[in-house]
């Protein structure tokens, strides 16, 4: 122990300052969200004393009667047998929203980063045009296609009106809306990928393409048993982040449906928010979101690492 | 929000990511028909179109007067003015906003990495008792869904009257900044030679001098692109910034645009001026940055 102290003090004086933060700021809150699951804590509860001012200034607080208490598994009961809230319509939500999103978002990024792997004029144009979306703050893309969605004055409706069609009336129905955001999602995640693999590409010896070629491999060939097999270290990684991040996408949710029509193309992360945040405010229940989600990705992540280790995946 | 690599995984090594900066020269291949060119072109000519289109309709609107938003019918310009920039500016709180995104973004930026940098350091050089762990909470933490967080520190912050404040923000930020700082830099941190700490060691000196005089002046560049993309993050996080500010001058922009566009007669005309607005300063970041993120980000990952 104290050799190792002696060997080691520097390594962790250094680390020191983000184990406090991670310490104070990520697990200290956690640990009191996972406990805040297991309790009834809303805000009418939320006061373990009250206190009243008595004349000449003094304050006396007693207990309140009606504090938090602890409640065991009930929050977690409720919310997964649909007593409180609507778990697993988000729940369906979400994976729809998940699979949709990073499945657009892979064959997209794939489809342009090959494309501009090869050399032509224009290359770098449209490499930087492509890029864009990425520049703009998500919010920022929420709200613009919002508005290009906007049922009286956005430009798709005015569109279809050019043409002769009827005008949608994108956020009265449930699918309708949920698309309005994958679209939005979509356009803003496809750069990401587009870069992450064109990375990848260039990285992808080229003699191989070029023995296959002398081989008399077709395109579609060269693609499937040399690009494929190439990428897959990116494409895992991306994937699974990818995966996470749109499975916690707050803000496209939160702008473009904003749950519409009635709370039902609300996902966990949004719904979990206006529990918090939005009419009684329900600390616990949005506490039980919490850990029900991470616990998800967690699952995710693991079984995830597993089956690509299965197939041959070096960790 | 910031993101991050998983250490389990390894991506291709750095060279694949940096070889964007300079495209190399394809290996020849049969000259393209040009049937097959027009197709290329036509697919990314499409497809940059979808990308961009977004972009420039919401730049279009907001040189549109108000009354011309409202039309049902589409044009491109209509009495083109900057009126709507005016209002935005003089009219609303939009300065504020302004105001307190920067200064929530740069304290996360500047403490994000002050609070990281040398355990990035640690974590790239040394083999220590903990640093896999302290690796795999790394990771952890960007599977943590806002959710999970946002009500526990927001009844800390309420306990402590920080509601309502800009420190509540950055203390929130944090918790995303300071995991995501440290990977990046380690990142960083690896790419510079290992000889050069040693040459320091045998000069006499300590592993703190030789990270402040030897590594941080090299590693210049990696701090600045990482510091830039925490500064975006904190820049375009919304959820903390709406619950936790209350009062309109309090808001940061995220909060506030979102004042514009309530549930009837929102106000598109404020709105995409707005957008503008906090997209420009972004994008000038990102595009100084972006070119050396992917690289970060995959480095990071190349050492378990």
């Amino acid at each position: 122990m104290r050799k190792s102290f002696d060997k080691h003090w520097y390594a962790w004086a250094m680390v020191v300052p983000t184990v406090i933060v991670l310490g104070v700021l990520v697990f200290y809150p956690l640990v009191r969200g996972v406990g805040q699951s297991f309790t009834n804590l809303n805000e009418s509860n939320q006061r373990s004393e009250i206190c009243t001012k008595v004349l000449g200034g003094e304050e006396t607080c007693k207990p309140n009667p009606d504090a938090a208490e602890f409640v065991g598994l009930d929050n977690y009961v409720d919310v997964l047998t649909g007593a409180q809230g609507d778990f697993w319509l988000q729940f369906v939500n979400t994976l729809v929203w998940t699979v949709a999103c990073v499945t657009f978002h892979y064959v997209l990024g794939l489809g342009l980063a090959v494309m501009l792997n090869r050399e032509f004029r224009g290359r770098s144009f449209y490499r930087v045009a492509l890029i864009l979306p990425w520049a703009v703050p998500s919010f920022v893309a929420a709200f613009a296609w919002r508005f290009i969605f906007d049922e009286r004055f956005g430009v798709i409706n005015g569109a279809l009106r050019a043409i002769g069609l009827d005008p949608v009336a994108w956020f009265e129905q449930r699918w309708t809306s949920l698309f309005t955001a994958i679209v939005a999602n979509v356009w803003l995640g496809v750069p990401f990928m587009m870069v992450a693999l064109l990375g990848g590409l260039q990285s992808i010896n080229g003699d191989l393409y070029e023995a296959a070629e002398i081989d008399g491999a077709t395109p579609w060939q060269r693609f499937v048993n040399i690009t494929l097999p190439g990428l897959r270290p990116v494409s895992s990684t991306v994937i699974l982040l990818g995966t996470i991040w749109t499975f916690n996408m707050f803000p496209i949710i939160y702008f473009v449906t904003r749950g519409q029509p009635a709370g039902e193309t609300e996902i966990l992360v949004t719904g979990a928010y206006k529990a918090a945040f939005e009419g009684i405010r329900d600390y616990s229940l949005a506490a039980t979101y919490g850990v029900l989600i991470l616990s998800i990705l967690v699952v995710y992540a693991g079984v995830y690492k597993r089956v690509l280790a299965k197939q041959g995946e070096v960790f | 929000m910031a993101e991050v690599i998983p250490e389990a995984i390894q991506p291709p090594t750095i060279q694949g990511a940096q070889a964007l900066e300079r495209p190399r020269p394809p290996h020849r291949r049969n000259r393209r028909s040009p049937l097959a060119s027009i197709a290329l072109h036509a697919t990314l000519v499409v497809a940059t179109f979808c990308a961009l289109f977004p972009i420039a309709w919401v730049v279009l609107s907001s040189i549109k007067p108000a009354s011309e938003i409202r039309r049902s019918e589409i044009q491109l310009f209509a009495s083109p003015t900057l009126e709507n920039y005016r209002t935005l500016l003089t009219g609303t709180d939009f300065p504020y906003w302004f105001l307190n995104s920067v200064v929530v973004a740069a304290f996360t930026m500047v403490f994000g990495i002050a609070m990281s940098a040398t355990a990035g350091y640690a974590l790239s050089r040394f083999n220590f008792p903990g640093k896999r762990q302290l690796m795999w909470t790394f990771l952890l933490t960007q599977m943590f869904p806002v959710a999970i967080l946002i009500v526990p520190i927001y009844t800390i912050m309420a306990n402590l009257g920080l509601i309502d404040t800009k420190a509540s923000l950055v203390i929130a930020y944090m918790t995303v900044a300071v995991p995501f700082c440290a990977w990046m830099l380690r990142g960083y941190f690896d790419t510079i030679p290992r000889e050069l700490d040693e040459a320091a060691a045998l000069d006499g000196l300590g592993p703190f001098a030789t990270f402040w005089r030897v590594v941080l002046p090299l590693a210049r560049p990696g701090i600045a692109v990482t510091a830039f993309y925490t500064f975006l993050t904190a820049w375009a996080e919304v959820a903390y910034a709406i619950a936790f500010m209350q009062s309109s001058r309090n808001y940061t922009l995220g909060a506030g645009l979102q004042q514009f566009v309530p549930q009837f007669s929102p106000r598109w005309e404020l709105l995409t001026s707005g957008a503008v607005l906090v997209t420009l300063p972004a994008a000038l970041v990102f595009f100084f940055a972006q070119r050396h993120l992917v690289a970060g980000l995959t480095a990071g990952g190349t050492k378990g």
